[in-house]
């Protein structure tokens, strides 16, 4: 087995007598940025979970970084931004970077240029003393995003970043993601924006807890006989076209 | 390096939340003061007696206790009508040698404090009519005291005639004559009670009984509510998960709550003492010390008892459904009422209430002035509750990351 960032293989999850993934099977490698697209409630946030340990497999295993999940020192390696903000309120965004950055045992010496570099990312420094409280629900976003991307870590995974920004800051967090596949980091993203969708490298179509499909995006529409993964998604929930 | 971290975050949070630390330093204050004053003048019932065909004598004797007014009604009717609309508070009607008493009985107090006044009222003229009696029964002593000195005298002289007999007989007799006076004016005096306080003076009341539970109660109160609110909404907000998807290891969120809470609480307790102490006059024997370091203890009791609850409630409104069910019963088996005389299981749920000792411990330190030392059970106690609920949160973190 070669260096992957993430290897799901057979992973199989069951809450109470509810069997939520069945058979999860792809991989992330470096420098990939694999997209997650599925209907509501079809294991996305779960297959997160899992891969973060905050769940344990019942089924199956998630390794990142060629190591078993769950690894509480691999999370160190790890950005992860979750589906809702889950920010600090009553601090401003400036604390919030500065605590998650400890959190995540940040050398003291880099902490500030880390600080100040994710903030220029997410278009947020001049905003950085404001208590989030004040922040607008993009605003909210970007600081989540950036809260994620800090201590450049080798794997990020984000649920849902781009929900509630603007298209130019779209545009912008996605160059950023681009710069990352570069430097030969890896991303795992979900997103309900279909067009999104498009721009990764690899897209796992999650239907009822299996992975329908896992391919390239190109692929994937050659393979439904379809113009857009929008239409891949619907053919393979059953609507029809 | 993290648990400061969390620390100085939750810090932070508490300090821009002006309500809660409104809450947490300015209710305590308030509420003692108004314990304090409603307490305190819990002794002083007053109470207004409708008197029926009472001699003058004993309707003075009535009006000569504390806090008793007396009125006059010439018929029962009329002292009825006013009983009936609360004017007084009961009725003394004397029928041949007796006295009948008629209570409103509204307030079990009002009743004593009428029966009270009644029998003083009735002992003091009693002892009146004892002292008359003596008065009496002295004048008519002296006058045979008098007789008997005479009667001695004459015997003396018969006795110096006689020649034989000694001094001694005299002087026995004499000595006779002393004591007997002594034992009378002895029995003239009334009797002074001087009461001596080993805690506090005669103005200790029932608060001062409460305080050192009551000051316990109130870090143990807001300690829990406001921690076990902490977190829950941490749970809620999603930022415990991201917290737990970073290599954070879970006991450093334990500890590092212990550590902000407990800063805090270490305030409250120093500003609720010094309330107690300067403001409200109460006396501190023991150290002020060693009774911050014992609500400490019990402050941080309070948090890990409030984050294992919090991870129970699934929002703010289930955690304050906790307040009926584990706050209340604290007060009931803190100490507040004597649980000498309960029935004994219910003194078996007391030794798992942490306020018990807490309360006992301050009790022993403000009262007696006992020291650390010698409180070493209540210590070792509460350390144990703060331990067990410690290891016990930090594996219900695990329910959050399996890590």
């Amino acid at each position: 087995m070669s260096s992957t960032s993430i290897s799901l293989n057979h992973l199989v999850k069951q809450f109470g007598k509810q069997t939520v993934l069945k058979d999860i099977n792809f991989t992330v490698s470096p420098g990939q940025i694999v997209g997650l697209i599925g209907p509501s409630g079809a294991g996305k946030s779960t297959i997160i979970k899992t891969t973060l340990g905050m769940e344990v497999a019942d089924g199956g295993s998630a390794t990142v970084f060629n190591q078993v999940m769950p690894n509480r020192k691999l999370l160190s390696r790890i950005g992860y931004m979750a589906q809702t903000d889950a920010l600090y309120g009553s601090l401003s965004g400036q604390e919030n970077l500065m605590f998650f950055a400890q959190m995540k045992g940040l050398k003291k010496q880099t902490i500030h240029a880390e600080i100040a570099h994710v903030a220029e990312v997410v278009d947020l420094t001049t905003d950085l003393n404001k208590r989030v409280s004040s922040y607008s629900g993009g605003m909210m976003r970007r600081l989540s995003l950036a809260i994620a991307l800090l201590g450049s870590p080798e794997l990020l995974i984000l649920d849902e970043p781009t929900g509630g920004i603007d298209p130019a800051l779209r545009r912008q967090i996605w160059k950023e993601l681009n710069t990352i596949r570069h430097e030969n980091r890896s991303i795992l993203i979900t997103t309900h924006v279909m067009d999104e969708a498009e721009l990764v490298d690899e897209v796992a179509l999650i239907l009822n807890g299996k992975v329908m499909a896992f391919d390239s995006p190109a692929a994937l529409k050659k393979q439904y006989q379809v113009n857009s993964i929008e239409d891949v998604f619907l053919k393979a929930e059953g609507v029809q076209l | 390096m993290r648990i400061i971290a969390i620390m100085i975050r939750v810090l932070k949070e508490l300090l821009r939340d002006k309500r809660t630390l409104a809450l947490m330093f300015l209710a305590p204050i308030l509420i003692l003061f108004l314990m304090n004053a409603i307490f305190s003048s819990n002794s002083t019932t007053n109470v207004t007696i409708g008197t029926v065909s009472l001699s003058q004598a004993m309707n003075k004797k009535l009006g000569k206790g504390n806090h008793v007014d007396v009125k006059l009604y010439d018929s029962k009717t009329a002292a009825e009508k006013a009983l009936k609309k609360t004017h007084i508070d009961a009725i003394i009607q004397k029928k041949h040698n007796d006295y009948i008493l008629t209570h409103a009985n509204t307030d079990s107090t009002k009743t004593t404090a009428v029966k009270m006044a009644v029998k003083n009222a009735l002992t003091a003229r009693g002892t009146a009519e004892l002292k008359t009696g003596l008065k009496t029964s002295t004048t008519v002593i002296g006058k045979l005291r008098h007789q008997l000195t005479i009667t001695s005298k004459a015997l003396a002289k018969l006795q110096f005639q006689v020649a034989k007999s000694t001094n001694q007989k005299v002087k026995t007799s004499k000595s006779n004559h002393v004591t007997l006076a002594q034992v009378s004016s002895k029995k003239m005096a009334t009797p002074k009670i001087t009461n001596h306080y080993v805690y506090g003076d005669a103005n200790t009341s029932f608060f001062d009984k409460m305080l050192p539970i009551l000051m316990g109660f109130f870090v143990f109160f807001f300690v829990f509510l406001i921690s076990g609110m902490a977190l829950l909404k941490e749970r809620t907000s999603g930022t415990l998960d991201r917290l737990l998807a970073t290599p954070v290891k879970r006991y450093e969120i334990v500890f590092g709550y212990m550590a902000s809470y407990g800063i805090l609480a270490i305030f409250q307790t120093v500003l609720i003492v010094l309330v107690t102490v300067w403001l409200l006059g109460a006396e501190v024997v023991g150290s002020l010390f060693s009774i911050i370091l014992i609500n400490l203890l019990l402050a941080l009791v309070a948090l890990a008892f409030g984050i294992l609850l919090s991870t129970f409630a699934s929002s703010e409104f289930q955690m304050m459904q906790f307040i009926p069910l584990v706050v209340i019963p604290q007060i009931f088996f803190s100490g507040i009422i004597p649980l000498d005389q309960m029935a004994s299981w219910i003194k078996t749920i007391s030794y798992i209430v942490p306020i018990k000792y807490s309360g006992d411990a301050v009790t022993a330190i403000m009262m007696r002035g006992a020291g650390l030392s010698s409180l070493g059970l209540e210590i070792t106690v509460l350390f144990g509750f703060l331990i067990v609920l410690t290891v016990l949160n930090i594996m219900g973190l695990k329910r959050y990351r399996k890590v």
